[in-house]
């Protein structure tokens, strides 16, 4: 007896039933915990999709980064005695909701139930450009060679979102570091949770780029997993939050975008236009790209974690 | 049902719930927080699409895939800017709220929206 549509059905009801713990809790720090719990359950609906790379970034960013991003905001809005306000929805305004809510969640079902046939596909194109680049991993291909030009914005992106979280700054406290995440004094428990996972944690990491080129991974899974050891490290206070002046920390947000950009005008000059890889090291230059793209991303998702400079953290 | 077809349908409904509690709950966080199962319910519709587009060798249509892990980093980035954004309002006003009449009701003392 084959248990997978077993597993299937009751993965699917777990998702919804935490779906609608997040809506439904009183609280926001239950909210946000089942938030968490709901992107790990989904990166298992990935793995069930064929899709361990996205199921890596689900847990990773989707669950973990954003649900530390989350709980952070929520202790900062607690400590700083600001109450969230705002009035409770009255009954009318709940049922409209509730049924726009439905109509647009059938309509979608309806999309989901009567996909064109045959399907659409972009699987072949990718497939051709594959053998080019030398990699084994489709995703990573499409990622850094196939579609380099959207990677590439999406990195600056990640910086100008930095850019807007630092510009949200008190006048007074711009070029200081952000205020510590989490308790002021962290216990034993966590510091040796910390001193255990964070060197597990990195080489991890760094496995999970380097075979990114031929094997579910890369750049996006590898940093995300650095990210998450350093904002453990400034969880349990082993290492402070660096001033967003500091003159490493600006070389290392751009270095992805800017590494990536250089590779694409040196494919105007040597070859066929932008980002073309030249052929026999399409793959050193992706992997190149990509261990420039593994520093931003370790380093720009907890800054944007730890927000804005404050006054109280200068050092 | 396929596997594929029931996460479809998970993630229309899970677009449902999150559309709702944007609308309904009043605390920008959790209004963050539901617009956040949106994104993730859109990018299961867009994973059952490249589950079908499986060809050419692969078990899935990678370029959906690709464009999935992009927007989940750049969904975060938002939410991020979006944190900054709510948490900077409470330090100025002393509260959080959406609602334009919390911040400027004359019967407020003074503490809030006097600007730092």
């Amino acid at each position: 007896m084959n248990l997978l549509p077993i597993i299937d059905v009751g993965l699917a009801l777990l998702v919804l039933g935490i779906a609608t713990w997040t809506i439904a809790a009183r609280e926001v720090f239950g909210a946000v915990v089942g938030y968490v719990v709901y992107g790990l359950l989904l990166s298992l609906v990935w793995v069930r999709l064929y899709a361990p790379d996205v199921a890596l970034t689900e847990a990773a960013v989707g669950g973990g980064v954003t649900g530390v991003l989350l709980l952070t905001a929520g202790a900062r809005l607690r400590s700083g005695g600001g109450k969230e306000a705002g009035e409770a929805t009255g009954l009318p305004l709940r049922v409209v909701a509730a049924v726009l809510s439905l109509l647009v969640a059938l309509g979608l079902a309806a999309v989901v139930l009567f996909l064109p046939e045959p399907p659409a596909t972009l699987a072949p194109e990718a497939r051709a450009g594959l053998a080019a680049t030398g990699l084994g991993n489709p995703i990573t291909a499409v990622l850094i060679s196939y579609r380099s030009f959207d990677t590439m914005l999406e990195k600056i992106v990640l910086v100008l979102a930095l850019t807007g979280v630092w510009s949200v700054a008190a006048d007074g406290a711009w070029g200081r570091a952000p205020a510590p995440i989490g308790r002021m004094a962290p216990d034993g428990a966590l510091t040796l949770l910390t001193q255990t996972l964070a060197p597990l944690g990195i080489v991890v990491g760094l496995h999970i780029f380097w075979v990114g080129a031929d094997a579910p991974g890369g750049a996006f899974q590898g940093g995300a997993l650095l990210a998450a050891m350093w904002m453990i490290v400034m969880m349990a206070r082993l290492a402070e939050a660096p001033r967003i002046d500091a003159r490493w920390l600006r070389l290392a947000l751009i270095a992805g975008p800017a590494v990536f950009f250089l590779a694409g005008l040196a494919g105007v000059a040597w070859g066929d236009g932008f980002f073309s890889y030249p052929p026999g090291f399409a793959k050193p230059i992706i992997l190149f790209i990509e261990a420039f793209m593994l520093l931003t991303i370790a380093v720009t998702l907890p800054m944007l974690v730890a927000g804005p400079p404050s006054k109280g953290a200068g050092r | 049902m396929t596997p594929a077809v029931l996460a479809g349908l998970v993630g229309a409904a899970v677009v449902g719930l999150g559309l709702y509690g944007l609308i309904v709950d009043p605390q920008p966080l959790r209004k963050l927080l539901a617009f956040n199962l949106i994104g993730s319910g859109v990018f299961l519709v867009f994973g059952i699409v490249a589950r079908r587009g499986a060809a050419a060798g692969f078990e899935f249509d990678p370029v959906p895939q690709a464009m999935v892990i992009t927007g989940i980093v750049v969904a975060f980035a938002a939410s991020a800017l979006a944190v900054a954004l709510i948490l900077r309002l409470s330090e100025t006003s002393g509260g959080v709220s959406l609602d334009p009449a919390v911040w400027t009701k004359p019967d407020d003392k003074g503490e809030k929206g006097d600007g730092q």
